[in-house]
C-alpha cells in the first residue's frame, strides 16, 4: 500500500472543517478532509440560517452545509465520510502526524482539529430511556410529531428560542424551562419567543426528572430553583438546548485543553501546544459558537497550516506521484 | 418500485406486502424532507442497499406521506431505523447513525453480506 503523506488532514465537517479546507485546496494543499459519517455539524438540525452574511432570504442549515462542502470539494478537497478513530499528533516542529480511520492509517505534515461539539444532555432520570420516544434533542426533526400537544423546550440560549418558536407551528403550547430569570439569547430571538401565544416561560426551574408511561413521555418534574417547589407538568414531548460540549476525546490526551475543555489556542490564531497542530470552530470557541465565526477560524487555521508547511517544507517534502 | 441495487420505497399501500411480508429483512428508514439528520443517513442506506442487495431490502417510508404507518409504531423521532423480520419488529434505532452500527443491525438479522467486494 502506497504510503502517501498529504500536507493536511483536516478533522471535521462542519462550517469551520469545510472552510479550512476551502482555503487550504485553494492553495493547491490538496487537503483530505475527514468528515465523519456525521457530516455538516450542528447545523444540519438548525431550521433556517438568517445571520449568514450573503443569503438575504436566508438559507437552511443542511443547504448551506451542503454548499460549503461542494465549494471545498470544488477546489480539490478529498473528502472522507469516515470517524477518525485515533490520532498521534507528534510533539515537535517537522513531526509527521498519524490519522486513523479504524485500521487505516493517513499521514500528514499538518492536522486542522474541527471537531466541533455535541448536544449537551441533561443528565436526569428518564431522558435515555425516552430519547426517541419523546426526548428529543432536533426540533426540525421531530416538532411534526407534537401536532396539538403540550410540550417544553430546556434552555435559554437562541438554540432553545429557535426551536420554542419553531415548534408552535405543531405543538398546542410550548412551556420554556429556564434555570435563570432571564434567557442569555439574543434580543431579537428573545422577542420573537416572547411575543408567540403559544409560548410561556417557566423562570429559574430545572427538570429534575423526565417520567412517562407505555414507553412514552407524559411528563416533566420541575423544580423551582427560588422557592423550592416542585410541580409535575404533563407534556408528551421534551426539546433539549441547552448548549453543547466540546468533543475533545481524540485529542485530549495530546492537545491542551482550557479550563472548559476546550482545545486552547494562542491568541490571535489557531496554534495548540503541538507545532502543525490547528484548531478551528466549536472546538475552541466558548464564547461566539456561531457558524461565521466558525468559518473565520477555520480560514485562519488553514492560513496558520499553510505557513507552517511553508516554513517546514525541507528537502524531503514528497510532491504527489502518479 | 426498486431502483437497481437500491432502496425501495414504502408506502400504506404497500406495507403488508412489501414489508411486513418480505422474505428478507427489511430495515425500514422513517424519514422526512425537512429532516438534517434524515440526508446524512440517507446516501449510508443507499450503500447498503447495494451491497446487502441478494439477503436485505432496504426501505423508506415518508412520515409526512404515511402517517398511519409511524404512529403505529410509535415514531416519535426521525431518523429512526426499524429493523424488520418475519412480519416483527426485532432491532430499532434512532437518530442519524454510522454505517458500521447499520451493518451490525443487518448482521444481526442475518443478512450477511457473502459477495466479496
Amino acid at each position: 500500500m502506497p504510503e502517501q503523506t498529504h500536507n493536511i488532514i483536516i478533522v471535521g465537517s462542519g462550517p469551520a472543517g469545510y472552510t479550512a479546507a476551502l482555503y487550504a485546496a485553494r492553495a493547491n494543499l490538496s487537503p483530505l478532509l475527514i468528515e465523519g459519517t456525521d457530516f455538516g455539524g450542528a447545523l444540519m438540525t438548525t431550521t433556517e440560517v438568517e445571520n449568514f452574511p450573503g443569503f438575504p432570504d436566508g438559507i437552511t442549515g443542511p443547504d448551506l452545509m451542503d454548499a460549503m462542502r461542494k465549494q471545498a470539494e470544488h477546489f480539490g478537497t478529498q473528502l472522507l465520510p469516515a470517524d477518525v478513530s485515533k490520532v498521534s499528533l507528534g510533539t515537535t516542529s517537522g513531526d509527521i502526524k498519524t490519522v486513523w480511520v479504524d485500521q487505516t492509517a493517513y499521514r500528514s505534515r499538518a492536522v486542522i482539529v474541527a471537531t466541533g461539539s455535541a448536544w449537551r444532555r441533561l443528565g436526569v432520570p428518564g431522558e435515555s430511556e425516552y430519547l426517541g420516544r419523546g426526548v428529543s434533542s432536533c426540533a426540525t426533526c421531530d416538532g411534526f410529531f407534537y401536532r396539538d400537544q403540550a410540550i417544553v423546550v430546556v434552555g435559554g440560549g437562541d438554540s432553545a428560542m429557535e426551536e420554542a418558536t419553531f415548534l408552535t407551528r405543531f405543538a398546542s403550547s410550548v412551556t420554556i424551562i429556564h434555570r435563570r430569570g432571564e434567557f442569555r439569547a439574543s434580543r431579537i430571538m428573545q422577542q420573537r419567543a416572547l411575543e408567540n401565544p403559544k409560548i410561556t416561560v417557566q423562570w429559574n426551574s430545572e427538570v429534575t426528572e423526565i417520567v412517562g408511561d407505555d414507553g412514552k413521555v407524559n411528563g416533566v418534574r420541575l423544580l423551582n430553583l427560588r422557592s423550592g417547589l416542585s410541580q409535575l407538568l404533563p407534556v408528551t414531548g421534551v426539546f433539549v438546548a441547552i448548549g453543547h460540549i466540546p468533543r475533545t476525546e481524540l485529542v485530549a490526551e495530546q492537545l491542551t485543553l482550557d479550563d472548559s475543555g476546550y482545545v486552547l489556542t494562542r491568541s490571535p490564531g489557531s496554534h495548540t501546544n503541538i507545532p502543525g497542530v490547528f484548531a478551528a470552530g466549536d472546538v475552541v470557541d466558548h464564547t461566539y459558537q456561531q457558524a461565521i465565526t466558525a468559518a473565520g477560524s477555520g480560514c485562519m487555521a488553514a492560513l496558520d497550516a499553510e505557513r507552517y508547511l511553508a516554513a517546514t517544507a525541507g528537502p524531503h517534502v514528497d510532491l504527489p506521484k502518479e | 418500485m426498486a431502483t437497481a441495487h437500491g432502496s425501495v420505497t414504502a408506502t400504506e399501500q404497500t406495507w403488508e406486502s412489501e414489508i411486513l411480508g418480505s422474505n428478507v429483512p427489511v430495515l425500514v428508514d422513517f424519514w422526512a424532507e425537512w429532516c438534517g439528520p434524515c440526508r446524512k443517513v440517507a446516501p449510508v442506506l443507499e450503500e447498503l442497499a447495494g451491497e446487502r442487495s441478494e439477503t436485505a431490502k432496504i426501505a423508506k417510508l415518508n412520515i409526512e406521506e404515511h402517517p398511519t404507518i409511524a404512529a403505529r409504531y410509535s415514531i416519535l423521532s426521525i431518523p429512526t431505523l426499524l429493523l424488520i423480520k418475519d412480519g416483527e419488529v426485532i432491532d430499532q434505532v434512532v437518530g442519524a447513525q454510522p454505517k458500521p452500527v447499520i451493518a451490525a443491525m443487518l448482521d444481526k438479522a442475518g443478512a450477511v453480506r457473502y459477495s466479496p467486494q
